[in-house]
């Protein structure tokens, strides 16, 4: 078998394919349960500085190429998550913390309080007021909230970026400035579905963002286009479902990447890809830093 | 899915707090399975079913107190039905059934027998006014009825009518009601978990498995996928019975 370890971010990771954040990661038991079905880290779902019930239902609603959601930052703050992460821990796998805040002492003061293997830090998700893509559509904001956790953690900082931007290689820029171990991309599309019975908005928050195969080859120009301008590792991250996906990442120039949707399947997925992908380099005879980025390397 | 639109046909008080909602269509689903009901402009709730094309819901909050203001002819917004139901196993079957967990035990038993199979049946209630589904049931086989104030039947916890059952003579024991009863039935009757199947509640917000908010300790069960159905001896291993999730994720005592 073809070796799938990889440093990414500042991590040691057994193989590239990770749990994504905002899935089955509400529990200690379910992330350590991604890690036992080999999952190569796990990133926890949001947390943010007290405790947040999210928005009234319905909060995902699956559309034509994929699924809507706005859960809305439900979490029971980070002080009474570490024990979570002590239990997600016992999976062997490093737990990433994933953090959201208001401002970037909001941001810094979490990660402070918190231990865990890495932050990923929220600047992306679409439809929570005040926080994700209201402050990470804004370089200078992704900079010093970048910034600001930086010195304040011990541990790697990943940014993870939202796709709804006219230029997310600007907001990648902005993560390196600010010290970015790696970035991550993409968060999910900005959506909405309406029932036509009605005339409501399905989700209750109205609307959403977008997940699922709809959104891969957004995922994938996204990051071709950070993978070729920055220096930091990118992590791939949108509509990723089979090992084909996780190539065709890799190819874009991803060091790792994230499942998210496709845990619909069931935990099986992460076994699924990493065989697949392992057999696909044995075929291939290629290693896993001579994937990554040949496509940009084509012409 | 999208939310299929669907409109209530007919409405039905049954108790204090208790309705039957007439559904225009049958889903198909199975005993135990669910449907996330949407009602719109509020929010989105998981009811289980009373039969094929009925869910019977106790107003306990928001949510049920909007649906219980719409009448017939209103409509909802369903998905589903989801999740694992009761499997149905072997010649004889026990229900235990507390309250309006009642309702998915009386649509299984009717299942039951129409196949054939014998059906007892012990059902726990507050109090007499609180009772439902009771022709539903001693129609199917004998039916043993307990209330906390003993204004009808045994006095005392569904638990109180174990004493008249030899639980050795049912192939399956099907369970549903609050969970506090459940918990104090599965523990006292440990011996018999094994073919125990038990229809349980948590928090769910996605229904697709993946959000993780119905997620059971310590081995992770997505209830809203898994379950809700789930063997006991499953459950005495787990966080069932001592704490459940909140809609923040937090842990919070399993009253209900």
């Amino acid at each position: 078998m073809s070796s799938l370890t990889v440093h990414a971010g500042g991590l040691d990771l057994q193989n590239p394919v990770l749990l994504a954040a905002g899935i089955l990661g509400t529990t200690g038991a379910s992330l350590r349960r991604a890690a036992l079905a080999g999952a190569g880290g796990v990133v926890t779902k949001s947390l943010g500085s007290v405790p947040r019930e999210g928005h009234h239902g319905p909060t995902v609603v699956a559309v034509e190429c994929g699924l809507l959601n706005a859960m809305g930052l439900p979490n029971p703050s980070y002080r009474n998550f570490q024990e979570e992460i002590e239990i997600a821990r016992k999976g062997g796998r490093p737990v990433i913390a994933s953090i959201f805040g208001s401002s970037a002492r909001e941001f810094s003061q979490i990660a402070r309080g918190l231990k865990a293997d890495a932050f990923e830090l929220n600047l992306s998700c679409p439809h929570a007021e005040k926080y994700g893509s209201e402050l990470g559509r804004y370089p200078e904001m992704v900079e010093s909230v970048t910034g600001a956790v930086k010195a304040a953690a011990d541990v790697p900082v990943w940014v993870k970026l939202t796709p709804n931007t006219a230029d997310i290689l600007e907001l990648g820029l902005a993560a390196q400035r600010g010290g970015a171990d790696a970035v991550v991309a993409i968060n999910t599309l900005k959506a909405m579905a309406i029932d036509i019975e009605t005339g409501y908005p399905i989700l209750g928050n109205r609307f959403g963002g977008l997940s699922g195969r709809a959104i891969k080859p957004v995922a994938v120009r996204c990051v071709y286009d950070l993978a070729a301008g920055l220096d930091i590792p990118v992590i791939g991250v949108g509509g990723i479902t089979s090992w084909e996906d996780t190539v065709e990442m890799i190819l874009a120039g991803a060091s790792a990447v994230q499942v998210g949707t496709a845990l619909q399947r069931g935990y099986g997925i992460f076994e699924e890809i990493t065989v697949g992908l392992a057999r696909y380099l044995e075929r291939k005879s290629l290693t896993l830093e001579e994937l990554r980025g040949l496509a940009g390397r084509r012409s | 899915m999208r939310p299929i639109n669907c409109i209530i046909q007919e409405v039905r008080s049954l108790a204090p707090q208790i309705r039957t909602f007439q559904l225009e269509r049958d889903l198909d689903p199975g005993p135990g399975q669910y449907v996330m009901v949407w009602i719109r402009g509020v929010d989105e709730v998981p009811m289980s079913f009373s039969g094929p094309d009925t869910i019977t819901v106790q107003s306990v909050g928001e949510a049920t107190k909007a649906l219980f203001k719409l009448g017939a002819g209103s409509s909802i917004g369903l998905r589903g039905p989801l999740g694992n139901g009761f499997v149905l196993r072997g010649k004889r079957i026990l229900l235990i059934g507390g309250g309006v967990g009642t309702a998915p035990l009386a649509f299984l038993g009717e299942q039951a027998s129409k196949r054939g199979m014998e059906v007892t049946s012990l059902l726990g209630f507050r109090s007499r006014e609180d009772i439902i589904f009771q022709s539903r049931f001693e129609a199917l086989g004998d039916t043993i009825i307990t209330t906390d104030d003993g204004s009808a039947g045994i006095m005392g916890r569904a638990a109180a009518g174990l004493k008249e059952l030899n639980l050795f003579e049912y192939d399956q024991i099907y369970i549903c009601g609050p969970e506090v009863m459940m918990w104090d039935i599965i523990s006292r009757t440990r011996e018999h978990s094994s073919k125990t199947q038990a229809c349980i509640n948590r928090y769910f917000k996605c229904a697709e498995g993946i959000c993780g908010s119905c997620c059971l300790d310590p081995d992770g069960t997505r209830v809203c996928v898994e379950g809700p159905v789930i063997m006991a001896d499953r459950l005495l291993e787990s966080e069932f019975g001592r704490y459940r999730r909140g809609p923040d994720g937090s842990k919070g005592p399993c009253r209900g």
